[in-house]
């Protein structure tokens, strides 16, 4: 009787809604997690091999099939490496920046629809919430460049800011159409709004808006400022060693693949497509769009800083703008043909 | 697999064994890795640096043994490719750059200048050696050396982290 009153005792201590969110919520985050892990260790392979394959290489091939094993040994090689702190850096700030840095990727990766019904939280101002978590890093970036007591690194570390702020409002503002479209700021809403015809079709002006400034967003080659080698050393990441530099490189790739994902999400359809199952077509869609971005970053030289200023402020800026004005335009104008909404 | 089907060869199992299940150190799987993933720091004092940038390009590509995640900042690196003379003013700052480098770390030295002052040995500011500065662990030789042979020196490096007795059994004399 008391083993049987014992286990009653614990099937209702797990009944209870507090403990079973808490358990949900670390299962959801090691699932993540382990994701995030797996990826990026293909994503590393793949941005070595791309970059290979534009500059007429063959790239890392020695070890493994195709040389898959490659980031297996450089992540090892990062944990085991020594663990430097300098003498003067702010301490609590330069060990905290590259823990937030990697924080807010996650975070990103909790709002994404992975497949049909496969997504952790489904936000109804999904959109919205990635917009805001994705400028978090910024604060973590800075974070990082001024911890470190370095000038290249502040440097790095401001362009960072300025370069981040600047290009969140093309970027928000090139979504601004689809939301009008879809009358949604729901994930789901707007990948369901695309059954018929994918919104890169109905929004191109959107989509190179959206493109140019996401390569912003990544800090990627052609606007890898905060990083550049010839100017600053390594920008914000200068005085980072071992496996807190490790975790900004994770962060980075990370990042390029749930910006991919959101580009896919909200211009291509998502997950929908025929014959293989949801999920199949997300990672499809999504990596064969990783794979663009590399494509763009391999070929294209870096920027100089004040024209890059100047191309935010006076083209990406206008032209969100005009597709804003035109997305109505057109609402309005397929409302009067249609003879839909009392026009 | 055959083994398990009643018939015992010892042979047989014990290849089955040696074939499929490794064991190893702890030190010793992580020196199998860092010698793997060595992110050189490049330091170009000379004209022995456009070689080293050749061996990185197309044709004889570093890449292809994971040698090619250059980085400008030493506390992310784990070798020093020393290429090209060192003056005694750019001295201190060599040794400096080498403490940033977190460990474990290893230099290499590229051409005759950062083996031994090179055709400048005479001269009143040239450093002889990177020898005399801090240890190096493999030397290429050559004025400049060629491609190949960096490469070669790499895969030395790679070589020796995995087995270090290779070091010592390779002496002139």
């Amino acid at each position: 009787m008391d083993s049987n009153n014992n286990i009653t005792s614990i099937w209702d201590f797990f009944q209870n809604p507090i403990i079973m969110n808490l358990l949900i919520g670390v299962v959801y985050f090691a699932a993540i997690a382990a994701f995030i892990t797996v990826l990026v260790i293909i994503l590393m392979w793949m941005d070595r091999r791309v970059a290979a394959f534009f500059q007429e290489r063959l790239g890392p091939i020695k070890y493994g099939p195709q040389g898959l094993l490659q980031p297996v040994f450089d992540a090892v090689k990062m944990v085991s490496k020594g663990n430097i702190t300098p003498r003067n850096v702010d301490k609590l700030v330069y060990n905290l920046a590259p823990m937030l840095i990697f924080m807010t990727t996650l975070l990103v990766y909790a709002a994404l629809p992975y497949g049909k019904n496969l997504t952790v939280v489904n936000l109804n101002v999904g959109v919205l919430y990635l917009i805001a978590i994705s400028s978090t890093a910024t604060i973590a970036i800075l974070m990082g460049g001024w911890g470190s007591n370095n000038k290249y690194s502040l440097i790095g570390g401001m362009r960072t800011v300025a370069m981040i702020i600047s290009y969140e409002i093309p970027f928000a503002f090139s979504l601004l159409g689809i939301i009008m479209l879809t009358g949604s700021m729901n994930m789901t809403d707007i990948i369901n709004a695309q059954k018929n015809v994918w919104f890169v079709f109905l929004q191109p002006l959107a989509f190179v808006v959206f493109m140019i400034t996401a390569m912003a967003e990544l800090n990627k080659s052609p606007f890898d400022l905060p990083e550049a080698e010839s100017e600053l050393v390594a920008g914000f990441i200068t005085e980072y060693a071992g496996m807190k530099f490790g975790l900004v490189y994770l962060a980075e790739y990370a990042n390029m693949f749930s910006m991919a994902a959101i580009a896919v999400t909200l211009f291509f359809g998502g997950w929908q497509g025929p014959l293989l199952p949801s999920w199949l077509w997300f990672l499809i869609k999504t990596l064969l769009m990783v794979f663009f971005i590399m494509w763009i970053r391999w070929t294209l030289p870096r920027i100089r800083i004040d024209k890059m200023m100047k191309l935010n402020w006076k083209v990406l800026i206008p032209l969100s703008i005009l597709n804003i004005f035109l997305t109505g335009i057109g609402i309005k104008l397929y409302q009067y043909f249609t003879g839909m909404g009392g026009v | 697999m055959e083994v398990t089907r009643g018939r015992y060869n010892p042979n047989e199992f014990h290849e089955a064994f040696e074939n499929n299940i490794i064991i190893t150190t702890i030190e010793k799987a992580l020196d199998f890795c860092r010698s793997r993933s060595l992110h050189p720091f490049l330091f170009g004092p000379a004209c022995c640096a456009m070689e080293l940038m050749q061996a990185m390009n197309g044709r004889y590509d570093l890449a292809r043994y994971g040698f090619e995640a250059v980085r400008a900042t030493p506390r992310q690196t784990d070798v020093m490719l020393v290429a090209g003379t060192i003056t005694n003013k750019m001295a201190a700052v060599a040794k400096r750059l080498y403490d940033q480098i977190p460990d474990p770390k290893w230099v290499i030295a590229i051409g005759s200048c950062a083996i031994s002052g090179g055709p400048f040995a005479d001269s009143y500011c040239v450093t002889q050696g990177a020898d005399k500065l801090f240890p190096v662990d493999v030397y290429v030789p050559g004025c400049p050396p060629r491609p190949e042979a960096i490469t070669r020196g790499l895969l030395q490096l790679r070589d020796m982290i995995n087995n270090p007795e290779i070091a010592k059994v390779k002496r002139h004399g």
